[in-house]
């Protein structure tokens, strides 16, 4: 798809502001809708126009497979770590109020931290997605001018 | 602080040794990590049993809301033995699995595997620990979503389409189970199981009440593989890779029943609505076709892992027809045959996995003579298989004899066909067993296998844990008769 400019120029221009959205969306989960899931999934959506228009090559480029999969580990680390912590401060399991002197501070840096780990595994999983499906069309397609 | 919240530690610590497998799980370490995590497990599962008997239930409060609002993670005497029986098999088979995966499993997706392992023993504890109905749907796709995954890491092709087929059913029973949750929220407005059981007494008349507890059962039973519903279960224990076959076949299923338990007894107390009887009378005929079918199929069987995946569909219904009974016996039968089918099932498991490693494949042929030439492996299948037929010093005697005294105990003839059944499926069980036995210890080995050496140390061992413990809890029962006694009472709302 690398001939058509229009859309090349038009997506650089869009990436940023995507990427933006979704730290909008991540931030405001606590208050309004939104939070890690939304919010990683739409992360994910600029990576994966970037691969859509520049191809898987310089996809794998941008963010290496071991990356992604060291970052879908890392998400649910932090997920289960405040969680532990919580339970290390003398509280039960992802009982935030633990997490700071004041109860809402606590709560606020829990749910933060939560909603992080969430976000970035889902954008990892869906980038981790994305690369496994069209590297397999990548095989076919050279497979099909291979034989045909 | 450890000792108040072990009830979390129990599937948090799993749960965090997963990502850290993909992270630093390089060469040895996944391997070294997950035995340190399921050891811990297997210790955290100890204490909680210890907990709940002297102390009685026990209910952790998560992230610090209350009961009905929030999630709570509740361990009573059948939790606690479940609990017991997943920990103590998913531990007793890391040395076993040493050597297994290094074969079967390409390097590269070592730490892989063992993160998948992970994520599937988490699972599987979660559906046991949770109080919350919904929470137990979100752990069993956990715990299936990763099984599919292991399933398809088996070395044949035909792995990725028993994979396949088990995640199309698979993924039926969970959402049959989630629809059955749905419509008991719709009813009750909450998902706390003891608040569903309190809130749904008067109610038991309704078209959605109904409804819920017919997909409900459905679904379970699609997971546990009652009878008509089993069809994924031969080819992914047959193509799974052999660990994964140990891990699925010793507790994936009893794990369903654990939840059919929960909720036929627990929510919808069946044994005090006279007008929902017919639930668990339906289980009776297709537990006593199960029993038969999976037997007579396993005796025509010409691999031995296939065999005892077909017995695992026999055995299902043994416990079934406990549960159909309704009665205390007829429950600790149930209880009892779960945690005793678990253990014997993985021992048998754990040799053929040897077999397939050592006499390079699980065919009968490929068993000719082996009773000389892996003797300590053969003796220690012998004794898993004497206790799937039942004799007596061995656990499969001690589940029948309870599934017989319930039968005649109630006195119908129901009951008396009951009994004659379990009675006869065990004759069929000594025909597909004795097939094996006197293929190896009374055929002579073809020459291909003059080369054949017995399994290493490491897998003797995890063997050996599974034999004698077929043996040790044969002979004594006070572990598993007692506390399935005290888990059947509770089940049945009888005060000890």
């Amino acid at each position: 798809m690398s001939e058509h400019l229009i859309l090349r120029v038009v997506i650089k221009f869009l990436i940023p502001f995507i990427f933006l959205f979704a730290l909008y969306v991540q931030a405001h989960g606590d208050y309004g809708p939104g939070g890690g899931f939304q919010a990683g999934i739409i992360f994910s959506v600029g990576f994966i126009l970037y691969g859509m228009i520049f191809g898987l090559q310089r996809l794998r480029r941008v963010v290496p497979p071991h990356l992604i999969l060291a970052l879908m580990a890392f998400g649910l680390l932090l997920y289960t770590g405040v969680g532990f912590a919580t339970i290390l401060l003398g509280g039960t399991f992802l009982d935030y109020g633990y997490l700071s002197h004041d109860t809402v501070h606590g709560h606020h840096y829990g749910i933060f931290l939560i909603e992080l780990g969430v976000g970035i595994t889902v954008a990892s999983v869906m980038i981790a997605i994305y690369q496994t499906f069209t590297a397999r069309a990548e095989e076919t397609t050279d497979e099909n001018v291979g034989t045909g | 602080m450890i000792f108040s919240n072990l009830a979390a530690l129990q599937v948090v610590v799993p749960l965090i040794g997963a990502p850290l497998c993909t992270l630093f799980g390089r060469g040895i370490l996944a391997w070294a990590l997950s035995t340190a995590v399921t050891w811990f497990a297997f210790a955290v599962s100890i204490s909680l049993l210890m907990q709940v008997l002297c102390c009685g239930t026990i209910n952790y409060v998560m992230g610090g809301w209350l009961a009905p609002w929030g999630i709570e993670y509740r361990v009573d005497h059948l939790s606690a033995l479940v609990l017991l029986l997943i920990t103590g098999v998913a531990s007793a088979v890391m040395p076993f699995a040493y050597q297994s995966v290094a074969r079967e499993i390409p390097r590269e997706k070592h730490r892989l595997f063992y993160t998948a392992y992970l994520l599937t023993f988490t699972g599987l504890l979660g559906m046991v620990i949770t109080g919350d109905a919904f929470n137990a749907f979100v752990f069993m796709e956990i715990s299936s979503l990763s099984a599919y995954v292991l399933i398809a890491l088996g070395k044949n092709r035909r792995a990725l389409y028993a994979s396949f087929q088990y995640l199309v059913l698979g993924t039926i029973g969970a959402t049959f189970f989630v629809i059955g949750v749905g419509l008991l929220y719709m009813i009750t407005g909450t998902l706390n199981m003891v608040d569903l059981s309190e809130r749904l007494s008067g109610q038991h008349d309704s078209r959605v009440f109904l409804a819920a507890v017919g997909f409900l059962v459905v679904g379970l039973s699609l997971k546990l593989a009652l009878f008509p519903l089993h069809l994924w279960l031969p080819n992914s224990y047959a193509y799974a890779p052999s660990v994964v076959t140990v891990l699925l076949a010793a507790t994936g299923t009893k794990v369903a029943v654990y939840l059919l338990l929960r909720f036929i007894f627990t929510v919808l107390q069946v044994n005090q609505q006279p007008d929902l009887l017919p639930v668990v009378d339906l289980l009776f005929p297709l537990a006593l076709i199960g029993m038969f079918a999976g037997s007579i199929v396993a005796i025509y069987q010409t691999d031995v892992k296939r065999l005892l995946a077909y017995s695992s569909i026999a055995q299902m219904g043994y416990i079934l027809l406990g549960i159909s009974m309704a009665s205390e016996r007829g429950l600790i039968g149930a209880i009892v045959h779960v945690f005793n089918h678990g253990v014997m099932k993985a021992g048998l498991f754990v040799a053929v996995g040897a077999i397939a490693v050592h006499a390079g494949g699980t065919s009968i042929q490929n068993l000719a003579g082996l009773g000389r030439r892996m003797p300590f492996t053969m003796a220690a299948f012998t004794i898993c298989a004497l206790s799937l037929i039942g004799i007596p010093g061995t656990v499969g005697f001690v589940s029948k004899w309870y599934l017989v005294l319930a039968a005649l105990e109630a006195g119908t003839t129901r009951g008396f066909i009951a009994a004659i059944a379990v009675v006869s499926a065990s004759l069929l069980a000594i025909i597909y067993v004795w097939r094996v036995v006197e293929v190896a210890y009374f055929a002579n080995p073809s020459d291909g296998e003059a080369s054949v050496a017995e399994a290493s140390w490491q897998t003797q061992f995890s063997l050996w844990i599974f034999s004698s413990s077929c043996v040790a809890f044969g002979l004594s029962t006070g572990l598993t008769a007692g506390v399935a006694r005290l888990a059947a009472q509770t089940l049945l709302g009888i005060a000890p």
